[in-house]
């Protein structure tokens, strides 16, 4: 008897569980309402077959239950009974599968009039590529892919001069357009999703997949990688932003193209060593950065990290929460620095900086550090030069500074603004220090490589 | 030379009865002591794969609180768990142990046809074993790149334990599936071989006949998981590129090219998809067994049973691409995959059927074997209805790669035949040990494992349903989670960490009972077939005395009106019992 009560109560409990539970599809943003139409549809089907099945079963358990002296019924077999439920079994599953199909042929043929955007995955960053003008991509080749040329584009292919770059994990679409996403990976599985869309694809190295949608709904969603990809898969985060047309082409105005890229001129070091005279204040003549104004070393840094920080602040994504005090300081003096071209001069002049190793200041259990460094090297390199077209050097700069930056992260100054992936990323990675030993730990590890 | 039976050669072969305690219990060729020690040693990691998932739910439930769980430690952990699981702990238990166990005495055999490659199939599961355990202890730990061990991603930094991990994975499996194929020949052999006179197929239990058709599947699918494991070692440690595209990794250019990862993903998935019918047909197969036993009722339309077994069997081979809908396969595969998948649902659906329309009309006993049947009827029906989503394409697109896949193939393919695996050692306990398990344990044992299991995966599918990946270390601030589900999600641990305390339960239960359970007797539950009917209990070297036995009838002779008693074991003669269906007596 309680098995039978137990199993009345799992079927009613499913039941309010699915109609009661907070935690349901999250609202469509594109044109796959039919997904969520057939699913609705497989619900009341196999809802009905999952509460008639075990009330039925409760009923027989309970009408049949053993009694002394009671005989069952001796039936092998029903074969028109038999029938019948393999009639009505299969009406069912048609029923599910017809307009699945429907769907699935819906999906795979791509509107001919559709925006096309390449999503290119690596390990753990996305970025995007427009066809340009032209309307067509430039062929690529991951043998071509280097720190000048982060897509692979063939510099020989035409088509390639327009292509629109977007070195960055945040992608723009057109509001009630179709949408076709080319799907292209540079080291190894990813998969595309965005909840919202409902669709989703692989990433796969060596081919080019796809999938299309339609956004259907103004604001901004998070890219998630579902394919496993390595210790970071869960931090390799994005965002896409579904806004009206002129606002998209806007967007996609103010995104360099590869022949621009390509044709820009390196930074000028000597124009650079005016503009440092600002830096210097407190970064030191040479780079070398100084404790007491708590301004990190930067002569021997990557060029490109330098780069996004100094763009992360002049923007606004970094030095703006209300406790990270030395980055509210760091923010208005990037802002001096106007455009582009200014930066790029500075970077230069740091790069003609001497690289002498920072002083070691932090203390820590090395052996520990070194267990917990296993993690950071997957980005940062085993030997903390920093990996390419990856994440900075770490070895020989302040520790101090990397000390007060993991705290920063673990705490949500840095990294915070949802538009700043690479410092979400590390904040996800700065998670998985438990305390300030560990960071201490770690970066007592680093000062030894 | 005319055929003769082996059934007619009994008194011709020899039978090797062992005279030491080694040959007797270790370099054992008695089928019931290997049985038990592919059934001990798939239990044993079965308990360490267990532990490796609580480990996994401390992480999910409360991130980043635990020092000793790294990202690392957390994709093997998942990686270990599910590989465990699913081969070394589900596929050796049913075929190794049960499979071992129960194909010579239930078609009335005295071992295997070839006892020597029965035993070699055991040692060389153990080497398998404990190469893959090895990988615990090994420079960069066991290989993390999820129990697929999808490439590149499997043999390229960025993935842990991408030096020796991988490697000893991939030997280790190619050792399990020598052994598989030593022990899934002997099977297959014997049943068509060995069966003794009267045991015609169509009156073999279903038990049997659900570890026939899954030894076959396991033996034409297992080639292909061998073949990628040798194509992705090569791959390792000889440069060359079966899966591997040109490619980067960490900055640098790499010297493959040509490869496809998705060529690895279909060898997979070919062999991937028939290991879920080569552990659910043997779970069919004994959980029928035991509701026709303690329901007293013949299994409900018997034939049909068979027949949707080797359907399911069959089709369970053209199903394999509904594992890689979002993969990047040619999409039109869509369509015939999503096809073949639903079409799949309709045998399927008729089991269930048939196991509910066989408690109708019984007179049902709730012993804990029964308890354990209708748990599995209850769970499997969910989890094979939750497969529906997953199989219609389309369905499968926002579902895929979330937590609604993770319970689906939990319910499916963990709870439900987990369900039978208890359900199976409680029945046949007393055959093999001579004594009572303790009843009361036993329940208690059920109940709380059933309705916690429920606790871990029901709600688990509505992460899904919100969106939630798989395979996630951490989900940090994601911006569709609210709060609650994080509370949902340490609900969940809380709930697993408690199913996995309960089965202590069953392991104290049945070693305790092995000194102090009641004795048995040769038939303590009525069962009609012939393991039942063995002259000692537990049955001796050889099974049966002087004499095979004859099977005159089939294996659910149940409650046949008119006889004196609620169960007919299959080798009573036919003139001692009323007539009845032609299912019975060969009159």
């Amino acid at each position: 008897m309680p098995l039978v009560i137990a199993l009345i109560l799992l079927v009613v409990g499913s039941l309010l569980f699915h109609f009661l539970s907070p935690w349901t599809f999250t609202p469509l943003a594109s044109n796959w309402g039919m997904i969520d139409f057939t699913v609705d549809l497989t619900f009341v089907v196999t809802g009905i077959v999952f509460v008639a099945v075990n009330l039925f079963m409760a009923y027989a358990i309970y009408r049949f239950r053993y009694k002394e002296g009671a005989r069952a019924k001796y039936e092998p077999e029903n074969k028109k009974l038999e029938i019948w439920l393999t009639v009505l079994t299969t009406i069912g599953v048609a029923a599910m599968l017809a307009p699945g199909l429907i769907v699935w042929a819906q999906f795979v043929n791509v509107p001919e009039n559709a925006t096309e955007i390449e999503v290119v995955g690596q390990q753990w960053r996305w970025t995007f590529r427009l066809p340009g003008e032209d309307g067509k991509f430039g062929m690529t080749d991951s043998r071509l892919i280097s720190v000048d040329n982060e897509f692979g584009i063939n510099p020989d292919d035409p088509h390639g001069d327009d292509d629109v770059l977007v070195d960055d994990a945040i992608v723009h679409v057109p509001l009630n357009e179709p949408v076709l996403f080319w799907l292209r990976s540079k080291d190894v599985l990813h998969n595309f999703t965005v909840a919202q869309f409902r669709v989703k694809m692989d990433l796969v190295p060596g081919m080019e997949t796809y999938m299309w949608l339609e956004p259907t709904r103004l604001g901004e969603y998070e890219i998630l990688c579902e394919e496993l990809c390595g210790v970071a898969h869960h931090a390799m985060r994005g965002r896409v932003v579904v806004e009206e047309l002129e606002d998209y082409q806007a967007w996609v105005a103010s995104q360099p193209t590869f022949a621009e890229l390509q044709a820009k001129p390196p930074g000028d070091p000597v124009l650079g060593a005016a503009s440092y005279a600002v830096c210097a204040a407190c970064h030191g003549s040479q780079g070398e950065g100084l404790l007491a104004l708590n301004a990190p070393k930067l002569s021997g840094q990557d060029p490109r990290y330098l780069k996004r920080q100094l763009r992360n602040y002049k923007i606004g994504l970094r030095g703006i929460h209300e406790d990270d005090v030395n980055g509210r300081i760091m923010a208005p003096m990037a802002a001096t620095l106007v455009n582009d071209a200014i930066i790029d001069n500075v970077i230069a002049y740091i790069g003609t900086l001497p690289d002498t190793p920072a002083a070691a200041t932090v203390d820590g259990d090395i052996a520990h550090g070194a267990k917990l460094y296993v993690l950071c090297a997957n980005c940062h390199g085993a030997d903390g030069q920093g990996i390419k077209m990856n994440a900075p050097r770490q070895a020989g700069m302040n520790d101090w500074y990397l000390l007060s930056q993991l705290k920063n992260f673990k705490q949500g100054l840095r990294g915070h603004h949802p538009e700043d992936l690479g410092g979400k990323q590390m904040r996800l990675m700065a998670q998985t220090l438990q305390d300030d030993q560990a960071m201490r730990d770690v970066v007592a590890y680093i000062n030894t490589l | 030379m005319a055929y003769v039976a082996i059934a007619d050669r009994d008194h011709e072969i020899e039978h090797h009865d062992p005279t030491t305690f080694i040959t007797k219990y270790v370099w054992s060729q008695d089928h019931k002591v290997i049985a038990i020690q592919y059934g001990v040693t798939a239990m044993f990691v079965g308990l360490i794969a267990l532990c490796l998932s609580a480990m996994m739910r401390l992480q999910l439930g409360f991130p980043n609180s635990f020092s000793f769980i790294t990202p690392a430690d957390y994709y093997q952990f998942i990686t270990m768990h599910g590989m465990i699981m699913v081969i070394f702990l589900l596929t050796a238990l049913f075929l190794g142990g049960f499979g071992n166990y129960l194909i010579p005495l239930m078609i009335g055999s005295r071992d295997m046809v070839f006892p020597y490659m029965n035993m070699l199939s055991f040692w060389v599961y153990l080497v398998s074993v404990i190469v893959l355990l090895a990988s615990f202890f090994v420079p960069g730990g066991p290989t993390g790149a999820g129990w697929t061990l999808y490439p590149p991603q499997a043999i390229l930094p960025g993935t842990p334990g991408t030096d020796w991990g991988i490697i000893l994975m991939l030997v280790s499996l190619a050792l399990f599936i020598v052994a598989f194929t030593m022990g899934g020949l002997n099977y297959v052999t014997t049943i068509l071989q060995a069966r003794t006179r009267g045991m015609t197929l169509m009156r073999m239990p279903l038990s049997l006949w659900g570890i026939f058709m899954a030894t076959i599947l396991g033996l034409l699918a297992f080639p292909a998981l061998f073949v990628s494991a040798v194509m992705m070692t090569l791959d390792k440690v000889a440069g060359t590129s079966f899966f591997m595209p040109a490619i980067m990794s960490m900055g640098e250019n790499l010297s493959h090219e040509g490869g496809s990862p998705i060529l690895f993903q279909h060898l997979f998935w070919f062999f991937g998809h028939p290991e879920v019918y080569i552990v659910a047909l043997p779970a069919f197969g004994l959980v029928s067994d035991l509701l026709s036993t303690h329901a007293r009722k013949n299994i409900f339309g018997y034939r049909m049973m068979v027949w949707a077994i080797i359907a399911i069997g069959g089709l369970s081979f053209i199903v394999w691409a509904h594992h890689m809908y979002v993969s990047g396969m040619n999409p039109y595969f869509g369509f015939f995959f999503a096809t073949t998948t639903l079409i799949i649902a309709v045998p399927t659906a008729i089991k269930v059927y048939n196991w509910v329309l066989t408690l109708w009309q019984g007179n049902i006993r709730l012993t804990v074997p029964m308890l354990f049947a209708i748990g599995f009827i209850f769970t499997f029906t969910h989890g094979g209805l939750t497969g529906i989503f997953l199989g219609n394409v389309v369905v499968d697109l926002p579902l895929s790669d979330t937590y609604f896949v993770v319970a689906h193939f939990h319910m499916v393919m963990g709870v439900s035949p987990i369900m039978v695996v208890f359900g199976s050692i409680y029945h046949w306990y007393p055959k093999i040990t001579g004594r009572m398990f303790n009843e009361t344990l036993g329940k208690w044992h059920f109940w709380l494992t059933f309705l916690g299991t429920y606790a871990i995966y029901l709600p688990m599918h509505y992460l899904g349903f919100l969106g939630v990946p798989r395979r996630y270390f951490a989900m940090g601030d994601t911006e569709f989670m609210p709060e609650s589900a994080f509370v949902l999600n340490q609900g969940i641990t809380i709930s697993a960490l408690f199913v996995g305390l309960v089965q202590l339960l069953f392991l104290y239960n049945i070693i305790v009972s092995l000194k102090k359970g009641k004795p048995a007797g040769p038939n303590p539950w009525n069962a009609t077939t012939l393991e039942w009917q063995t002259p000692d209990t537990p049955p001796k070297h050889g099974n049966w005395g002087d004499e095979l036995p004859v099977v005159h009838r089939w294996a659910y002779d149940y409650s046949v009106p008119g006889y004196h008693d609620d169960f007919i074991p299959q080798n009573v003669p036919a003139d001692a019992t009323p007539a009845t269906s032609e299912h019975g007596s060969d009159t």
